[in-house]
């Protein structure tokens, strides 16, 4: 058993370091007051192959496994979590469908654009009728010659506004239930798409989530992705194997609360101490520390499993529902621990407080991952 | 060098590994200690790098970075090739004892001796010694123009025009290749190494030899300066504020400047 990184991606864990402490920390601020993240911080993310993450070698991409992949959302994760977003989204869900189900054409055409930013990736399943029970989907895709028309709408869809290629979901055949689903590649210029309202959110500011709207919307036979029929399984598998990616970007923004909070109960002082000498204090440093210790051996064991290719659907349900939850317990202690300074906006600790709660519903809320463990626990045990 | 209407330039540049920025100096038994600290390119040695990549971009050619020190260089190197250098070289000078800038100019100048180039550049300064030797000696040496504090560059066929920074002044220089010049801050910004161009920097090529290789002797290069002391700047002392009636304040101002800091 191996816990050291290879020296190659400890190498390109501590660019991105360098990148997120000297330009992405710098701009976080802006960011959550404006809603938007600067256009020069994309432009350099663009230029330091961030797109490419997902995506192998020969398509332009950086060609690396989910271990080397976790490494560096971590470090994504430590800056503001709508940036981390924007990235996380579309080398996550939005890429890893034409990577994992294209075939060869569908990956040259897309995946190039996609590696080097040029053009953005986004998952669409979420609908009004279809949130945890995805099955439920409304959007037909009715087969016409050579072309699918595509009739519904999506919500919620993250990075909506800023993309242009889209995995969507769609149901094909509503006799088969989940079996009757499709997954797609529909493009932004494709005739009949449009984005709807853009969602106003508690937090991950600067990451946009907007409505899709699909009215006779064309997509030509081609790009079905992965087989017909088979899109509710790919569509489990996508976010499957991105859910040790969401940890590790958890993960970071873990080890940032107690970079912050260390730094905060060592320098507060109140009853002429600093506040860490306070036992009350430092238990709750210490609960952070222990919980953030345990999410990053866990995240790096589901990547491990990810890169062995083994089954993982019970340990990445585990580990989606435990990131999520330390998050917000991590992010509720840090803020404790900074007292009113915490709650304040000027200061960052509020925004982590809120763009935490967001973890415990996005890609299969908290309840879903225990229903998907304890079912898993139930076949091993039956 | 000219092929057809092309030009291709030779670049190499001298690259420095130094403490990063924000280290703190510890001193251990008269010595800057190192252990633990973080080291980096040396800030000006990557603009020089930075640079050399955008003129290489521009007229064709090959960047090689070239560092004296130990293995340690290696990961500095890396992050050049990284950054779009295309070789890399370290001379090891480990092995020498007492070393300085004359060591490491002597070791260049060796080095660089029956190469063929266009364009040598550094950094203007280090950012742990700020000597700013090791360029000018090392032009001396090869007998070459040498520009230091450049802010700027252009070349056209042999001929060069810089743009240097004159202690807030700015000089503007014609002059010819083959040249070194060395970088000030503003003559670009760095870019950071693209994490595709890290992992295309594990395939370039990185070749280390050991200074004696290059026929010098010890003795030749040897430190000529002594370290006498090493000492940290005396801590900052917490300012005073006057109280009381303004005439007495500047009277108590004026006795001050006079008796305890002595400056009038």
């Amino acid at each position: 058993m191996d816990f050291q990184l290879d020296e190659d991606i400890q190498f390109l864990k501590n660019n991105i370091r360098n990148f997120v402490e000297n330009e992405v920390e710098k701009v976080a601020m802006q960011i959550e007051k404006e809603d938007k993240i600067p256009e020069r911080t994309i432009e350099m993310a663009k230029e330091m192959g961030l797109f490419g993450l997902s995506i192998p070698e020969e398509y332009g991409g950086l060609g690396i496994g989910m271990v080397g992949k976790c490494a560096l959302y971590e470090e994504l994760g430590k800056t503001h979590n709508g940036f981390t977003t924007l990235i996380g989204a579309h080398t996550g869900i939005g890429t890893v469908g034409i990577v994992e189900l294209g075939n060869e054409e569908q990956k040259q055409k897309y995946l190039p654009d996609m590696a080097s930013g040029k053009k953005i990736g986004a998952f669409a399943l979420t609908e009004p009728e279809a949130g945890s029970n995805a099955a439920n989907l409304k959007t037909t895709a009715v087969k016409n010659g050579d072309k699918y028309t595509l009739n519904g709408t999506k919500h919620y869809i993250t990075n909506a506004t800023e993309a242009d290629v889209f995995t969507v979901m769609a149901v094909t055949d509503s006799s088969k239930g989940a079996k009757g689903i499709t997954s797609f590649i529909v493009e932004k210029d494709f005739p009949g798409f449009q984005v709807g309202a853009i969602e106003e959110k508690m937090g991950l500011k600067g990451s946009h989530s907007a409505e899709l709207i699909l009215e006779d919307c064309e997509v030509p036979e081609e790009n079905v992705l992965g087989e017909v029929g088979k899109g509710y399984v790919n569509a489990l598998k996508i976010l499957t194997n991105g859910r040790a990616g969401l940890a590790a970007r958890n993960l970071g923004s873990c080890q940032k609360l107690l970079d912050m909070s260390m730094e905060y109960a060592q320098e507060r002082k109140q009853f002429g101490v600093p506040i860490i000498e306070h036992q009350a204090v430092a238990h709750m440093i210490a609960e952070i520390g222990v919980e953030t210790e345990a999410l990053r051996s866990f995240t790096y064991r589901v990547a491990w499993m990810v890169d062995q290719g083994e089954k993982l659907i019970k340990e990445a349900a585990m580990l989606k529902l435990y990131g999520s939850e330390v998050y917000n317990r991590v992010a509720d202690k840090a803020l404790q621990i900074h007292g009113g300074v915490g709650y304040i906006s000027d200061y960052p600790i509020e925004r982590y407080f809120r763009d935490a709660r967001i973890t415990r519903i996005y890609e299969g809320t908290s309840e879903i991952q225990k229903n998907i463990i304890a079912g898993q626990l139930r076949k091993e045990y039956s | 060098m000219l092929e057809g209407e092309r030009i291709l330039m030779i670049i190499y540049v001298i690259l420095k590994r130094t403490f990063d920025t924000e280290e703190k100096i510890v001193i251990q038994n008269g010595k800057i200690s190192d252990d633990g600290a973080e080291f980096i390119i040396n800030p000006y040695d990557e603009f020089a790098v930075e640079e050399a990549i955008l003129l290489r971009d521009k007229h064709g050619g090959e960047v090689t970075v070239v560092s004296v020190g130990d293995e340690d260089n290696e990961k500095e190197l890396r992050t050049a090739l990284a950054m779009g250098a295309d070789n890399a070289i370290l001379i090891n000078n480990e092995e020498v004892e007492e070393k300085d800038q004359h060591t490491t100019a002597s070791i260049l100048a060796a080095f660089f001796e029956d190469k063929a180039y266009d364009l040598i550049l550094g950094g203007n300064v280090s950012n742990d010694n700020s000597t700013g030797q090791v360029g000018p000696r090392l032009a001396e040496q090869l007998n070459i123009p040498c520009v230091t504090t450049i802010t700027d560059i252009e070349i056209e066929g042999d001929m060069v025009t810089v743009v240097r920074d004159a202690e807030g002044d700015t000089e503007i220089l014609k002059t010819s290749i083959p040249l070194l010049a060395t970088a000030q801050q503003g003559l670009n910004e760095p870019r950071y190494p693209s994490l595709p161009g890290i992992m295309k920097a594990k395939r370039k090529p990185l070749e280390e030899i050991d200074y004696d290789e290059l026929g010098i002797d010890e003795d030749d290069i040897e430190s000529l300066t002594e370290t006498v002391t090493v000492f940290l700047p005396p801590e900052k002392q917490a300012g005073k504020i006057l109280q009381g009636e303004a005439a007495d304040q500047v009277k108590e101002l004026v006795t001050c400047l006079h008796k305890e800091t002595k400056v009038i």
